[in-house]
């Protein structure tokens, strides 16, 4: 019944791509709603459209654990697919994995969140048009009892050292993941090397590496919204806050989104990518993912649409051209 | 009789995805059909796999154990060898020859069912030819003897071994069967423990779905599908035994 209904759409859609390829941007349906929205597009017109398109197709996308694992993308991802009538295989590893695989050509696309992977990956040709896609932020969470005293520190580097000084058990991911980036990059603006007995790498996702630490009564360094959803499992608390709630900047957790250059790998579906960018991007798009919500929170902040010009979001970070003048 | 605590437990991953219907979908364990699909996914994967390599096997190992050749002491501590292989090692020597990189790279096998179906095909097809291989030396010789003596062919002795051996062969099928449902790592590697944003399936087997639970902290998600796929193996099992019973009585 519902591949019927899939097939159906899928008809729809190659109409809605052919005749109105502008209307992803008004729709923000959650899941049900796509359905009204796609046949609303094609009622008059579709018939023309229906042997050409995208309909059938894949669309591989590799990203994270901590987009995957908070279920947005099965959350907004019906909308795309009724739309367009393809399918959307997304694999979650972490952001390490996820940019491997897409440089030996085996995904179309990726969504991830570490800026500096992303912009090696860009620089060497294997990504192109990237775009800004949301953001939500890092904290350090521990347990309550607070053994290193880092609570309310106003300065996450400040806390990474206390917590070494301290000897506190602290849990790494340790799995190359845009979190463990993130990580290693506050241990070395805090100017301290993390090792010994109290630190732990766990070669996990962020899920498991919460689960370890509330075992163990450790720190970690967690995604605000894997933290959100796992909260009432766990007996951790969020002791230094990112930016979200006023915390410091250097905590903040952007995503990104790229499509894979078909210049390097010929098979990828870059129609499909740029399609999908273009949804994720919209304003409807954006709109949903702020209401995405797990126990009553919001887990991710859209910042792709804004008025002002952003040419950072496309290239690496701090790349300009001499002769960009012209 | 083991069929009955898989729908039991069904019921109750259904059932607490009805109760908690009302607060949003988000509250759901499984949504419809979920449970179904990865089950019928893993069922497709394994059996299809353990079908191939059974055909690969059973032959190979028949073979081997007519034949005598110098080396064969180290074809054999080669095929023993593969029964340990670590199935993580399997995936990524799969995932190099389907990856859109590797000799395979065309095909564009990577995450589907078949590239799933290939690494449990290794997998499994070493303990299959190891066990299937020591059940047909087993048999007494006195067995092959009178089959040549009474005018067989090379075939129909072939034949009289395996009738002879079948128990042997039916717990290397179910051991190769058991090394491919309830391995994870090579199939989360090639399968990339993909469903559809809708909750169905593509490459989810119940392995890489209890592994998905247990990263996010998921216990009691996580034990009721272990508890579905202990079943699953209980029935699969069942049912060979039974089939094996009855072929004794006839």
């Amino acid at each position: 019944m519902p591949i019927q209904r899939r097939k159906f759409v899928a008809a729809l859609g190659a109409g809605a791509v052919a005749s109105t390829a502008g209307c992803s941007s008004t729709d923000s349906g959650n899941g049900d709603g796509g359905d009204g929205t796609g046949g609303n597009g094609t009622d008059g017109s579709g018939s023309a459209g229906e042997s050409i398109g995208v309909a059938g197709e894949t669309l591989t996308l590799t990203t994270t654990t901590s987009t995957y694992d908070t279920g947005l993308l099965d959350a907004i991802h019906t909308d795309f697919e009724e739309m367009y009538g393809v399918t959307v295989d997304a694999v979650a590893q972490g952001t390490g994995a996820a940019l491997e695989t897409a440089r030996n050509g085996d995904s179309d696309i990726v969504m991830v969140h570490a800026r500096g992977l992303e912009d090696e990956f860009m620089r060497n040709g294997y990504g192109i048009n990237r775009r800004d896609l949301m953001f939500n932020d890092f904290v350090i969470v521990g347990p309550e009892s607070d053994p290193a005293g880092i609570q309310g520190m106003s300065s996450a580097t400040e806390a990474l050292t206390t917590i070494a000084e301290a000897e506190a058990a602290f849990v790494s991911r340790g799995d190359n993941s845009g979190t463990h980036t993130k990580e290693l990059n506050l241990w070395e603006a805090a100017g301290t090397e993390p090792g010994g007995d109290w630190y732990q790498e766990t070669g996990s996702g962020m899920g498991e590496a919460l689960n370890i630490a509330n075992q163990q009564g450790a720190y970690t360094l967690s995604d605000r919204g894997t933290f959100i959803s796992q909260r009432s499992e766990i007996d951790l608390t969020i002791l230094v806050q990112g930016p979200i709630e006023d915390g410091p900047e250097i905590l903040a957790n952007p995503y990104g989104v790229m499509a894979v250059n078909p210049g390097v790998h010929d098979n990828a579906n870059y129609d499909l990518a740029m399609a999908y960018i273009g949804w994720i991007t919209s304003p409807g798009v954006q709109e949903s993912i702020s209401e995405y919500q797990m126990n009553g929170e919001q887990l991710f902040f859209p910042e792709a649409v804004s008025e002002n010009p952003d040419f950072q979001q496309y290239v690496p970070e701090g790349w300009s051209s001499e002769s960009s003048d012209e | 009789m083991p069929i009955e605590p898989v729908a039991q437990l069904l019921s109750v991953a259904l059932d607490s995805s009805v109760l908690l219907g009302g607060s949003g979908p988000l509250d759901l364990p499984f949504r419809e059909g979920y449970v179904w699909s990865i089950i019928y996914v893993s069922l497709y994967v394994s059996l299809t796999a353990v079908t191939l390599s059974t055909l690969f096997s059973v032959p190979v190992a028949v073979l081997l154990g007519f034949a005598e050749f110098p080396g064969k002491g180290f074809v054999k501590s080669v095929i023993n060898t593969g029964m340990g292989f670590p199935s993580v090692v399997v995936g990524l020597v799969v995932l190099f020859a389907v990856s859109n990189q590797g000799p395979l790279g065309a095909l564009e096998l990577i995450f589907t069912t078949e590239a799933m179906i290939m690494s449990q095909f290794v997998l499994a097809t070493p303990p299959i030819t190891a066990i299937t291989l020591a059940s047909v030396s087993g048999v007494d010789d006195g067995v092959r003897d009178a089959a040549r003596a009474l005018g067989g062919t090379r075939l129909d002795t072939a034949l009289v071994v395996l009738k002879e051996a079948r128990y042997g062969i039916a717990t290397a099928i179910l051991a190769g069967f058991g090394r491919a449902i309830s391995e994870v790592g090579s199939v989360l590697i090639v399968g990339g423990n993909i469903t559809s944003a809708d909750g169905i399936s593509k490459t989810r087997t119940l392995t890489t779905a209890i592994q998905l639970e247990a990263r996010q902290g998921q216990y009691g998600t996580a034990m009721i599908l272990g508890a579905v796929l202990v079943a699953l193996v209980l029935t699969v099992n069942a049912v060979v035994v039974h089939f094996g019973d009855s072929g004794v009585t006839r």
